[in-house]
């Protein structure tokens, strides 16, 4: 069995360029991670802040002994999102994750990974994507355990790595409208960036003040944070090959670090657990999805180490 | 049948002048649920599992009532006083011209429930079910009952349809 | 010009009698199950009601399209097989699809029958739809309900397929196909089990005041004062607070219908093949009603007059109406 791998998903948030270029250095030098995703993949009109950094952090990041992969955008419709698509496509000296059926048109030939927009639910999917080429493929965050096995199954057969998200908020839709621009009375071409104000997402509670969702511009993901640290040794069993963490505004190091340990078989769930409690995120964990149940749910599962 | 005349033109408060007791009632609704089951068997296998549900139709305006358990071997129809409605698990209400309408294949249930003319509470999966369990009967249910009672029965829904235009669902 | 098809949605076997005698040149309809993404209680159909309604479909020269438009979960591919074989069986004249497991199924064993891509595989860019149309031989796209006037028009002359949009019916915003929502709130998904808002789990609860509260799962997500409209039970479409806005704003869209019956002409202009009716989940009433008045539009239009059209607003959720994103790009 090959050695699972930690891998860090792209920055879903509208960040300052600084406090990214920060975060990435953290990464490279601190964190036990294999894989970095880059790429702004929610919103086109937040990329020309970055762009100009990107090479930089992904020098940083290799020299760190990271593996660097671009994502490209969930949604494509503008030219500008239609632009960046093909250009990333294009781009020679990186390994790419599509998000986007767009990015598949031009990719003929070309060793591509398939990422968590793409909707792989089932093994004729997947089986189709890897005689197109994908060499690897994040599942969709809300598939339960029992068809990720079978997929992880024929992952295997094809020698496609698998990867499931198994830490941070829950991406649950994308939309065409801005509702960060909406809740500030704005429309989405006249944002002015607001969602910069909120690195976490931006809070909606119900009218019975319970906490329920996170507005990122176009993006809404779940209050709770996915925890799958109980799973993990289950999950590399069933020969889950990646381990992606979603980065959010909370010491990330910390997180890699109590995940890369569980996962090499240094520590018990529950030990890193413990761990992720006393950072004290102010959001309660979820794993329903994983259990084929609501997204919300937290369900104790029977933690066991890898040993 | 005669109305108090101010309220000639609305039938639909019929009920609430006539204070009929609820056993001479009993046996008519009776005949329309076996009728009903004999002619509509598809609506039973529409309802999956809610062939077991209570419901409680409740025509806000009339003094009564209705309780409904549709099984098909043996439906339960009757009249219902509102203090002793018996054990449910969903409720549907509206005027008694609302839901008319709706067993009349006339209105779409969806637009009255965004106006609000009808209200529905409890198993909302057995109210949708009995929806559209209902909407599928070809023709109109409220014409079938119309037809056990012959020509009268003709006369009184058309009356009915004339009273259920003049004051139609509010509009938004 | 385009011709214009007319598709009409149909529920129930009854609502696709009456599509079909209103003048649809096409309905849509699924299986009793998960394979398509109007899975509710009480609704669509058995193989024997569906072999029943093609016939009459067919007898008065309508076509039926089948609706395979969910995302097979592994391990239950194939109950979409099945539904797909027994379609073929039953001649039904196209498949809508979304998963590119479906499609490829579908391609590879019954090439005969005409693919159109269901509008919740997002395809919202000529790259995507190229794409598809390339790898699945797909006839036409169902455009997501996003794009404006002269995008469509834009994507229209870069692609080799026809184009359909919905014109009338719930207008919802987010990137079909892509959403979560219901299924993180009642661990029943949108995408794998064909489900939005499952009724088993949406519970009207009334105060003393009549506030109406509708609540899914465990959560709230709306609350309407006494005699206040109200709309669809889904998360996109309910009240919630944040510190911009407190007392409870819609977060995602107002409970507002699409109704395009004005730019019926604009996009027949623009290349649109066929019009998409939403509501399989709507009634004898509703479907008679809007088919009538949109094929008498759709009449009046070829014969290069101006329709004069019902009023549709009282069959439109929270009775209010709107042209969405197809006039402009203001919302967004």
């Amino acid at each position: 069995m090959m050695t699972p791998r930690l891998t860090l998903g792209p920055v879903a948030y509208h960040w300052p360029a600084d406090k990214k270029i920060d975060f990435y250095a953290k990464i490279a030098d601190e964190a036990p991670i294999d894989t970095v995703y880059l790429g702004e993949v929610i919103c086109s009109k937040r990329a020309p802040f970055f762009d100009q950094h990107y090479s930089e952090v992904a020098e940083r990041l290799i020299r760190g002994g990271k593996t660097v992969v671009f994502s490209s955008l969930a949604e494509v419709m503008l030219k500008r999102e239609r632009k960046a698509t093909k250009a990333l496509s294009e781009l020679e000296d990186y390994e790419i994750e599509i998000n986007n059926a767009a990015g598949l048109l031009t990719i003929d030939g070309r060793a591509h990974r398939i990422g968590p927009f793409m909707n792989v639910y089932n093994s004729q999917t997947l089986g189709y994507f890897a005689h197109r080429g994908a060499n690897h493929v994040c599942l969709p965050v809300e598939l339960p355990s029992s068809s990720a096995a079978l997929l992880a199954r024929t992952a295997s057969e094809l020698g496609v790595g698998i990867e499931v998200q198994v830490f941070g908020r829950a991406s649950l839709a994308v939309s065409a409208r801005c509702y960060h621009a909406r809740a500030h009375g704005r429309t989405k071409d006249n944002c002015q960036f607001v969602c910069e104000e909120d690195p976490d997402g931006m809070p909606l509670t119900t009218q019975d003040n319970q906490p329920f969702l996170r507005i990122n511009g176009i993006q809404t993901l779940s209050h709770s944070y996915v925890n799958l640290t109980d799973e993990i040794p289950a999950m590399v069993d069933m020969g889950i090959t990646d381990f992606r963490l979603m980065p959010q505004d909370i010491d990330m190091i910390e997180i890699a670090k109590a995940f890369a340990a569980v996962l090499h078989g240094e520590i018990a769930p529950q030990t890193a657990r413990e761990r992720i409690n006393a950072l004290e995120i102010g959001a309660p964990f979820s794993n329903g999805f994983w259990h084929g149940q609501a997204g919300h749910r937290r369900i104790e599962a029977m933690g066991r180490s890898l040993g | 049948m005669t109305a108090a005349p101010a309220r000639a033109s609305r039938m639909a408060t019929l009920g609430a002048v006539l204070p009929m007791p609820l056993f001479v009632l009993q046996p008519v609704l009776r005949r329309i649920a076996r009728r009903i089951t004999r002619e509509h068997a598809e609506v039973f296998a529409r309802l999956g599992p809610h062939t077991q549900t209570g419901f409680v139709i409740d025509p806000v305006d009339f003094p009564f009532a209705l309780f409904l358990r549709p099984e098909p071997q043996a439906p339960d129809f009757r009249a219902v006083r509102r203090a002793h409605l018996p054990a449910h698990e969903a409720r549907i209400s509206g005027s008694f011209l609302t839901l008319l309408r709706l067993i009349d294949a006339d209105v779409d249930g969806d637009a009255l429930f965004f106006s609000r003319d009808l209200v529905i509470s409890g198993n909302t999966e057995a109210v949708v079910s009995l929806r559209n369990a209902l909407d599928d009967v070809e023709g109109s249910i409220a014409a079938d009952v119309a037809e056990m009672f012959g020509p009268l029965g003709r006369i009184a829904l058309r009356k009915l349809r004339q009273a259920a235009h003049a004051s139609p669902p509010t509009e938004g | 010009m385009t011709v214009a098809e007319l598709i009409c949605p149909a529920g129930t076997p009854a609502s696709l009698r009456t599509a079909v005698d209103a003048g649809a040149d096409a309905v849509y309809c699924g299986f009793q199950n998960a394979t398509n993404a109007r899975n509710f209680p009480g609704l669509n159909f058995s193989p024997d009601e569906l072999a029943a309604s093609v016939r009459y479909a067919h007898e008065q020269g309508t076509k039926v399209l089948l609706a395979l438009n969910t995302y097979p979960p592994d391990g239950k591919f194939d109950l979409w097989k099945e539904a797909a074989d027994l379609g073929a069986r039953l001649g039904i004249d196209a498949y809508i699809v979304a998963d590119v497991g479906v499609a490829e199924y579908i391609r590879q064993n019954h090439p005969g029958i005409r693919l159109h891509l269901s509008v919740q595989a997002a395809a919202s860019s000529p790259e995507a739809i190229r794409y598809y149309v390339r790898e699945f031989a797909v006839k036409r796209v169902v455009l997501p309900r996003i794009l404006t006037i002269p995008e469509i028009r834009e994507i229209k002359s870069e692609i080799p397929c026809e184009i359909e949009t919905f014109i009338f019916g719930n207008h919802g915003l987010m990137v079909e196909g892509r959403c979560s929502l219901t299924n993180y709130a009642t661990g029943l998904s949108t995408n794998m089990d064909g489900v939005c808002s499952p009724a088993a789990e949406v519970h009207y609860v009334r105060d003393d005041q009549e506030n109406l509260s509708t609540r899914l799962g465990e959560f709230t997500i709306d609350r309407f004062g006494a005699g206040e409209k109200a709309g669809y039970p889904t998360i996109c479409k309910g009240r919630y607070t944040t510190a911009q806005r407190q007392g409870g704003y819609y977060a995602f869209e107002e409970p507002i219908s699409l109704n395009l019956a004005r730019l019926l002409p604009d996009l027949i202009d623009a290349g649109v093949n066929a019009f998409k009716i939403e509501g399989r989940q709507r009634s004898r009433a509703y479907v008679r009603e809007v088919v009538s008045s949109f094929r008498y539009a759709v009449d009046q239009i070829r014969a290069g007059n101006k329709p004069d059209l019902a009023d549709l607003v009282a069959l439109t959720e929270g009775q209010k109406e709107t042209q969405g994103a197809f006039r402009t790009k203001k919302w967004r």
